[in-house]
């Protein structure tokens, strides 16, 4: 009994021994968009087997969310689908830093039963759909696009997005960027006023609402169209090329960003220049403070950032994600030196 | 002995009336932190966020109208679907059904209401919506041109939203109103018979008896439905605009608080979400409030009006 006893104890102490060596495991805690969450844990579950000190958690909250916490602190990074505006920077209590992760795109679905062509769409042309001006699907400006293709006059039902996302304000920044209506009506931000349509709850909730209406509309995520093997159509860039979004199409509209890049990374690339660009493409940014209290988390945190734009890209693939132009890395690599380690 | 007894007493006293105050805190907290969050909204907008129809996060622009009409014009479509089937479920387990039935009656009713809000709204998705599109584009062109029926049959909207909320508060309303059918006194049934009533009869009699438990079944159902959110919101079609049609896409309260608060990253956005939560629970709490007092009121006048009904039963 007493032997027992013993035995046990010196079981719990080394149990509680282990602990204490595990305790030195460094902790980072960071919160925001949904978007980018499969391959964040990803890339943080593959660096922890890398590096079994760094555990790294990320809550998929929103990037409304993330924004509000890493300003408040409560999180050590922020990631977000939108760039921070001037004022949100603002209200920070220090400098907050920018860095693209990846890239993802948006795509316009779509349900006409009869017609087996693949569609193409313009900005304006969509912008009008969204707007309702366009209500039928033999309009003349979507027929222009589709020469050969026999549409039905069947309405067009336009399905939004009802939850505030970071798709949603790709999809606006790219239709308020062609349509000076769609600007000054209704503008860009992760819920907007919508026009018309009915609004589903997550990419799934689109395309249901989308797969089940004959004569629907709607956008989702590129990696969920992939995935889901979704139909999408194809749309014109600001070359006047009708093109379809894939991972090299998105990773080029960043590509050719580059040259108009600003310092702190925070760009919109809708309708970017060049020949074969998909033109709803967009960056999600991770955030991080420039001189941020804990030295150690933020030396943790840009080697780690380090790893992610060069050795993680190679999980993007796999995960239906674009990879970041190589262009873009060497900036960020740069800016990173920036970040106060000590 | 009896010193030590009433000690006791007074300690159960206390640590009961505890508990009972903590539940009034609560409340009153919930109340008071909705209220101080969404100060930067209620200073903006005063009453008039009652009253306005636009909710444009873009411009921040906010009113609460849509919601406001959207959430109770879903509950008291549901309730009148939902009440004359739940009282038939009840009135049928406990006063018709053979006794070999009614257990497994019983346990299914039960079971509706332990369903995940998130599988109604899949299955209202998948099933309800598909079928209710099918049901709208059948009704006659006569028909369409109602106001009550206008607009595209998209399936998705205020008559799906309505159906799903009936189905999930008929067990609610069902199982409360059975338990107060089976506690009116078998004098009640056996008074009517003996005075020659039919069975339909008798069972007036029983439902009459037990019409102020009946009432607050109803509002349990009601309050429910005010606040379901997962549900709705997948099959409402989120739009917030004030709509009499039954085929029109709407909103509710619970619904946009679900929907737009993760995104949410400005201030006075963020403040009208939470005023919204106000809106409802301030609603909730005023239904609650008059159902108590409907209730209070017709337990009072219950000695008067009960004897007409056995002369009635008489007659």
């Amino acid at each position: 009994m007493n032997a027992l006893t013993k035995t046990g104890i010196a079981a719990a102490t080394a149990v509680v021994l282990v602990a204490g060596a595990a305790a030195q495991t460094m902790r980072i805690n960071g919160a925001g968009a949904t978007f980018p969450y499969p391959i964040y844990s990803k890339w943080f579950s593959e660096y922890n087997k890398q590096h079994a000190n760094v555990e790294i958690n990320y809550q998929s909250i929103g990037s409304g969310g993330g924004i509000q916490q890493v300003t408040k602190q409560t999180v050590f990074f922020g990631a977000t689908d939108g760039p921070m505006t001037a004022e949100q920077m603002q209200n920070a209590p220090g400098k907050i830093l920018h860095f693209p992760t990846v890239l993802g795109a948006v795509v316009p679905i779509y349900n006409l039963p009869n017609v087996s062509t693949e569609l193409k769409f313009s900005g304006p042309v969509l912008a009008d759909i969204f707007l309702g001006k366009i209500t039928k699907w033999n309009d003349p400006a979507i027929a222009k696009l589709n020469a050969g293709v026999t549409l039905p006059a069947t309405d067009i039902t336009v399905a939004h997005r009802a939850d505030g996302s970071g798709t949603t304000y790709i999809w606006v920044d790219f239709l308020s960027k062609l349509s000076p209506e769609w600007k000054s009506k209704v503008g860009v931000a992760t819920s907007v006023n919508w026009p018309t349509g009915v609004g589903g709850r997550g990419n799934e909730g689109v395309s249901g609402l989308v797969k089940q209406t004959p004569g629907a509309i709607g956008y989702v995520e590129l990696i969920y169209a992939l995935q889901n093997k979704i139909a999408y159509g194809s749309v014109m860039n600001m070359a006047g090329d009708a093109v379809k979004a894939t991972v090299e199409s998105v990773t080029l509209a960043a590509a050719e960003a580059v040259k108009a890049m600003p310092p702190d990374f925070r760009v919109s690339i809708t309708n970017a220049p060049g020949k074969g660009v998909y033109p709803i493409s967009s960056f999600t940014w991770m955030l991080l403070y420039e001189n941020a209290k804990d030295k150690a988390q933020a030396k943790t945190m840009v080697d780690f950032m380090k790893w992610a734009l060069t050795d993680g890209q190679k999980y993007c693939a796999d995960l239906g994600y674009a990879p970041l132009p190589d262009a873009v890395v060497k900036l960020e690599m740069a800016a990173l030196a920036k970040i106060k380690i000590s | 002995m009896p010193k030590s007894r009433s000690r006791s007493d007074t300690a159960f006293r206390i640590g009961t009336g505890a508990f009972g105050f903590l539940l009034i805190a609560l409340v009153a907290g919930i109340g008071i932190v909705l209220a101080i969050e969404s100060l930067a909204s209620i200073q903006k907008f005063g009453f008039s966020f009652w009253r306005t129809q636009t909710w444009d996060p873009v411009a921040g622009e906010f009113g609460a109208l849509p919601f406001i009409w959207g959430t109770l014009y879903s509950s008291v479509l549901a309730l009148l679907i939902a009440t004359p089937i739940a009282l038939g479920i009840a009135i049928f387990i406990s006063e018709l059904c053979p006794a070999a039935l009614r257990q497994p009656l019983v346990f299914v009713t039960e079971l509706l209401a332990a369903i995940p809000s998130i599988v109604y709204g899949l299955w209202g998705i998948f099933v309800l919506v598909p079928a209710v599109r099918v049901l709208e584009t059948s009704l006659p062109d006569a028909m369409r041109k109602l106001p009550l029926f206008s607009g595209p049959p998209l399936g998705l909207g205020m008559l799906s939203a309505a159906l799903i909320l009936a189905i999930m508060v008929i067990p609610f309303i069902s199982s409360i109103s059975r338990e107060v059918l089976k506690s009116v006194p078998p004098a009640q049934r056996e008074g009517a018979y003996a005075l020659g009533a039919t069975r339909f009869e008798a069972i007036r009699a029983a439902v009459f008896y037990a019409r102020t438990g009946i009432i607050g079944a109803v509002m349990l159902g009601f309050g429910r439905a005010l606040g379901e959110t997962m549900a709705v919101t997948m099959v409402i079609g989120n739009n917030p605009k004030v709509a009499l049609s039954l085929f029109a896409p709407q909103y509710t309260m619970a619904a946009v608080v679900a929907n737009e608060f993760a995104e949410a990253a400005d201030k006075l956005y963020l403040s009208a979400l939470v005023e919204i939560g106000l809106v409802l629970f301030i609603i909730t709490l005023i239904i609650n409030s008059f159902s108590r007092l409907l209730i209070w009121s017709m337990a009072r006048t219950e000695t008067v009006t009960a004897e007409p009904i056995d002369a009635e039963a008489a007659a």
